[in-house]
């Protein structure tokens, strides 16, 4: 576009179809960074209050994981809904931050924030820390495949062996610290960015993004602490204490 | 007082800027920030120098003319004041302050300071008119408008256009601006007709000028020397939203319409 043309108003492109150019632009690209955000987030929210029940010991665990199994038609529906939201995810995230980076060729020499926080700073890099998470949290805990002791079926036992071996509980609770940065921005963002704001009830978003990033985090964190701290133990020594106290 | 600048200086716009360092003797501290660059300027000029370059008009803080990049803060450090209104009297003997133009690929740099703001003359021409009955003056208050509506339209239309928002927007995005001139009348009973057009060219618009999108960081209403709200961000979301799923795919103009 040349510096002086002035447009006429829009002619909205009847060929390209509204699907297409919603798409095509930034405020719908946001709007599906915000809808599979909720998906997710929804998704992190009903994981870490089911994972809660490893409290209850290994047999309501497993009995869990057996009842969700028992249920093909959900558990597929949820995995594949699950894996379309986090594409989706990501593209917007790109195609967003693309377009973010190529809007100032020449930075700043000096810039001072005033309002931004340091996760709303940081969403690229959680992200990214939560996109390798996930792909390795499946490996670990789904498939087994970087789990040494994987016993398939036995979830209690592979989340206990789990995080006492290496660095998994590490990696395990830096992906939390990135979940709840993430989480924090992403959950009020999401609400702004569909247009939810009023003045009386903007502070409700930051304290609900609040409130339920620290009943995740705190929920998911407290797994590798009580393994590590010896709370939770593993189904074979347990039964062997059991057995000695008889 | 004095003080040290370390100003940007770019012949023109294809031309390589760089920082350069100016002293600032004898600042008086009801002096504005500009009348202090002016000051600067007269000993270039009579230096034989180049002066800076840097857009004012009104210089009272209501026509959105000037504007810079101030210690990393667009119209410096203080809220609501745009440059021409901040003074002196907010810097200290001996202060350091470092004057950039504002950064985004949308606002190419024309001179030093001055960036090509046209970007915003074409967002807010993607919007086009309201539809308006030509002939006499309408009565006065013949179109209700209820207060509230009046008094938040009036909040966008305090958007003065100065780019402030982009400026201070980590991915130079000009959502802020954007939301304001589609809210402004948006929010109007005169602004409905075209509503929807409204928001979707301007979005447009403003996505085809090479802005970057809001990731709610919300520095540009720190930096808006109009404390315009980003709940007007929003708003603009919201009517986009609702003129997407509400277009019916038809032509504007129904042919075989017999009159």
């Amino acid at each position: 576009m040349s510096a002086n043309a002035i447009p006429t108003p829009l002619r909205l492109n009847r060929t390209t179809g509204r699907t297409s150019s919603f798409l095509a632009s930034s405020i719908g690209r946001k709007v599906v960074m915000a809808l599979t955000g909720l998906v997710l987030f929804g998704y992190v929210v009903v994981h870490m209050l089911g994972n809660l029940q490893i409290y209850l010991g290994p047999a309501a665990l497993n009995a869990y994981a057996v009842k969700l199994r028992a249920m093909p038609a959900l558990l597929w529906g949820v995995r594949v809904l699950l894996f379309a939201s986090a594409v989706l995810h990501v593209w917007a995230a790109v195609s967003l931050t693309r377009a973010n980076v190529a809007a100032r060729g020449i930075g700043y020499r000096e810039r001072r924030n005033r309002e931004s926080t340091y996760a709303s700073r940081t969403m690229r890099w959680s992200g990214v820390i939560l996109l390798l998470f996930i792909v390795y949290h499946l490996l670990h805990l789904t498939l087994g495949t970087v789990h040494p002791g994987f016993v398939p079926g036995d979830v209690y036992h592979n989340v206990v062996r789990g995080f006492q071996m290496g660095i998994a509980p590490f990696f395990y609770v830096l992906a939390m610290l990135a979940l709840g940065l993430h989480m924090y921005h992403g959950v009020w963002s999401l609400m702004q960015t569909v247009g939810l704001s009023h003045p009386r009830y903007d502070r409700l978003r930051y304290a609900f993004a609040a409130f339920i990033t620290a009943l995740v985090v705190l929920g998911n964190l407290s797994f590798p602490i009580a393994v590590m701290t010896g709370l939770l133990k593993d189904r074979s020594s347990s039964r062997a204490a059991t057995a000695a106290r008889r | 007082m004095n003080l040290t600048l370390h100003v940007w200086r770019q012949k023109n716009a294809a031309a390589r800027g760089r920082f350069v360092t100016y002293p600032a003797s004898d600042v008086s501290p009801d002096m504005s920030f500009l009348e202090m660059l002016d000051v600067v300027n007269e000993a270039l000029i009579a230096g034989g120098e180049d002066p800076i370059a840097f857009d004012h008009d009104c210089r009272e803080g209501i026509c959105g003319t000037c504007g810079m990049m101030i210690d990393g803060q667009a119209h410096g450090p203080r809220r609501a004041t745009t440059a021409c209104q901040l003074h002196m009297r907010t810097y200290r003997d001996g202060d350091e302050i470092t004057i950039e133009p504002w950064r985004a690929d949308a606002f190419p740099v024309v001179k030093d300071l001055v960036v090509d703001r046209s970007a915003f003359d074409r967002i807010v021409a993607a919007g086009g008119f309201i539809t308006a009955r030509t002939g006499s003056a309408p009565d006065g208050n013949a179109v209700p408008v209820p207060k509230a509506a009046a008094d938040l339209a009036m909040d966008a239309a305090a958007c003065i256009g100065c780019g402030a928002c982009v400026a201070a927007c980590p991915n130079a995005s000009a959502m802020l601006f954007t939301a304001a001139k589609v809210s402004h009348l948006g929010l109007l009973p005169q602004g409905q007709p075209e509503r929807h057009t409204r928001v979707r060219g301007m979005v447009a618009q403003m996505d085809a000028e090479g802005f970057g999108t809001c990731t709610n960081h919300f520095e540009c209403e720190a930096a808006c020397p109009k404390s315009i709200s980003v709940r007007f961000i929003a708003r603009m979301n919201r009517d986009y939203l609702v003129a997407t799923l509400a277009d019916r795919g038809e032509p504007a103009s129904a042919e075989g319409g017999t009159g």
